[in-house]
């Protein structure tokens, strides 16, 4: 593809970003309003505009998560959500709010909800790890995640049972939710995002090497085992950060990059970038859905994004035939 | 030379005695601390209130500051002046903009509320409760007294008192005693003896077949009801019939001698809120009771 038709396409991509970042302020609760009396100004700035910010940041992260996993483990279904390190980070946040007082978010819980959630993915994706063996077999290591996140779900209702009264925020954590998301929220997601790109960014080689193959990639002499732990740590890093403030959004790091897969030609820079606006685009649009088809009812933007999301899976099964190699 | 200082002069004393009183009047106001140990300092009784649980809604009601409610939450449905106030969501949806729109002075919530942190962003002032037990409610509303300056508490407390004391006394001898368990929840969760219902039955001289140690509100194994055999079950009209059906259920007295009280969803909702009508569910269950045993007879 010409240089100057990728642009071309990075720059619409970007308008679609700001257009949807615009209509999360406009649609809310009240309606559409332009009457800027001092109170809608206040929901303005303090709740729909951190929270459209946030859920494009979130998404982003969860987009970027998923590049980076499908890469990383040659697996077109590998995604944040199935390979347990979601779960795993939910399950951090969990411990941390028992740990705290539930109804006090200061930064300093604010940092440990994200520190938790962090350690939680990690925890996740490496104990999937070890359940398949390594990522030789994409079914063992899919299914291997989908046990660990069972595991972990177990784990968190576990935590309902022993504190009855963090059920209401494990709960919204759950369904994924996106209605309570700050400025310090945003602040979190957004270094975590220019951290994660950045690394993935020098990172990419790896990626690119691994996509001819594990033996040609070690021909070119890359310590494959040490970068393929640092990418591990970054895919946990992008999702502890978007699940420490939205809680499990399904399906966004899966269909982000496969919609952008054909734009970016097989470039993994390009690819890892595109995933990434893609996820933000995703879920700022399935919360711009989950705010407006009920509309004053919210559902949860969780709901939104497993129907839309597992939806695009079921078709691209279908389409394209992925190949579940053993 | 010697310096002196000039005399402060009786009128200014005077004048700054006069402004630190109207300081005080202004400041001071009024301060309560809610359940999570926060101090609430408000410079004079809110007008716009919401309220984020029903058993809070029907407490400010209570206390005659209905009036002041500007919004509720989907679940509070009495008194039923309220049904056109506008709906906030639940717990875990609360809408959060309209909340912002509506300009409270004070909103109400459960402790455990996940939007309490962001109301707080937004500057608006919150008062949390946590209402598991009678003393619970005694105290909320004494709170809620002082918060929205009213000096109905001791009153309502008063009344619902007699109330239970009135129920007490529709039961005989052989009524009470009765072995009663009490479905909160098809689950199953019991009502266990330290929550509030549980009290209500200890007032009524029932015996609770949960023991003490189970806590507030377990989740219990269908089989220990079996084992437990009670006289009396009591349940939410919808969840008869599935309990009915349970293995080995039939066996139990209360269900062999149909002594089962089956509220409706009004009658429920008296019961299951730990509120200003504590009082009418004590009523609504030694009435039940009393009508049960009669037929059984």
């Amino acid at each position: 593809m010409p240089k100057h038709q990728l642009y071309l396409k990075l720059l619409a991509l970007f308008a679609v970003s700001l257009i949807l970042i615009a209509l999360g302020c406009v649609f809310g609760s009240t309606g559409i309003d332009w009457r800027f009396t001092e109170v809608d100004r206040t929901i303005l700035y303090e709740i729909r505009l951190p929270r459209s910010i946030g859920a494009y940041l979130a998404g982003a992260l969860l987009g970027l998560a998923g590049a980076i996993a499908q890469g990383l483990f040659r697996n077109p279904l590998a995604d944040p959500y199935l390979l347990g390190s979601a779960s795993g980070a939910l399950l951090g946040v969990g411990i941390i709010l028992c740990l705290s007082y539930a109804g006090e978010h200061s930064l300093v819980t604010l940092i440990g909800i994200n520190g938790g959630a962090f350690v939680g993915a990690l925890l996740g994706v490496l104990a999937a790890l070890l359940l398949a063996g390594g990522y030789k077999s994409s079914l063992r290591l899919l299914l291997s995640g989908v046990v660990i996140g069972v595991i972990f779900s177990a784990a968190n209702s576990l935590l309902t049972f022993v504190r009855p009264d963090l059920y209401q925020s494990l709960q919204s954590f759950m369904l994924g939710n996106t209605s309570l998301i700050t400025w310090n929220a945003n602040l979190m997601m957004g270094l975590a995002l220019i951290i994660s790109i950045l690394l993935t960014l020098l990172l990419s080689p790896v990626l690119s090497a691994l996509s001819l193959g594990e033996n040609t990639a070690r021909t070119l002499g890359l310590p494959l085992d040490q970068l393929r732990l640092l990418l591990i740590a970054v895919l946990a890093l992008a999702t502890g950060f978007a699940v420490a403030q939205t809680g499990l959004i399904a399906f966004v790091g899966l269909a982000a990059p496969h919609l952008v897969r054909h734009i970016s030609g097989g470039r993994q820079r390009v690819q890892l970038i595109l995933s990434s606006i893609a996820g933000g685009i995703l879920l700022l649009g399935s919360d711009l859905l989950a705010k407006s088809i009920f509309a004053p009812l919210e559902i949860p933007v969780g709901i939104v994004t497993a129907v839309l999301g597992g939806g695009y899976l079921l078709f691209l099964l279908r389409r394209e035939q992925i190949g579940i190699s053993k | 030379m010697k310096l002196t200082t000039p005399p402060y002069s009786p009128l200014k004393i005077g004048l700054g005695i006069v402004l630190c009183g109207f300081f005080g009047i202004s400041i001071a106001a009024v301060e309560v601390m809610d359940d999570r140990g926060k101090t609430i300092s408000l410079a004079s009784p809110p007008q716009r209130l919401i309220s984020l649980l029903p058993s809070l809604t029907e407490s400010i009601c209570a206390l005659g500051k209905c009036n002041h409610l500007v919004g509720v939450d989907r679940f509070s449905n009495w008194p039923l002046s309220l049904q056109n106030l506008p709906k906030l969501g639940g717990m875990s949806d609360t809408n959060l903009e309209a909340i912002v729109q509506l300009k409270p002075d004070l909103v109400m919530v459960d402790k455990s509320s996940p939007i309490i942190s962001r109301l707080e962003d937004l500057r608006i002032s919150v008062m949390a409760f946590e209402i598991k037990t009678m003393a619970d409610e005694e105290r909320t509303l004494k709170k809620l007294d002082l918060a929205l300056g009213s000096k109905e508490a001791g009153r309502v407390w008063n009344q619902i008192q007699a109330e239970i004391t009135r129920a007490n006394k529709q039961l005989d001898g052989s009524q009470k005693n009765m072995r009663v368990y009490f479905e909160v929840n098809t689950a199953p969760y019991a009502a266990g003896r330290s929550s509030f219902i549980g009290e209500l039955l200890t007032r009524l001289e029932l015996n609770n077949i949960i023991p003490e140690s189970l806590g507030p509100f377990p989740k219990i194994n269908p089989e220990f009801v079996v084992q437990a055999k009670p006289q009396i079950i009591m349940l939410s009209e919808t969840g008869v019939t599935d309990m009915k059906k349970r293995p080995g259920w039939t066996d139990i007295p209360a269900v062999r001698e149909n002594r089962i009280c089956a509220f409706k969803k009004e009658q429920s909702d008296v019961i299951v809120r730990p509120g200003p009508r504590m009082g009418e569910a004590a009523l609504i269950l030694s009435q039940c009771i009393a009508e049960k045993s009669l037929s059984s007879k």
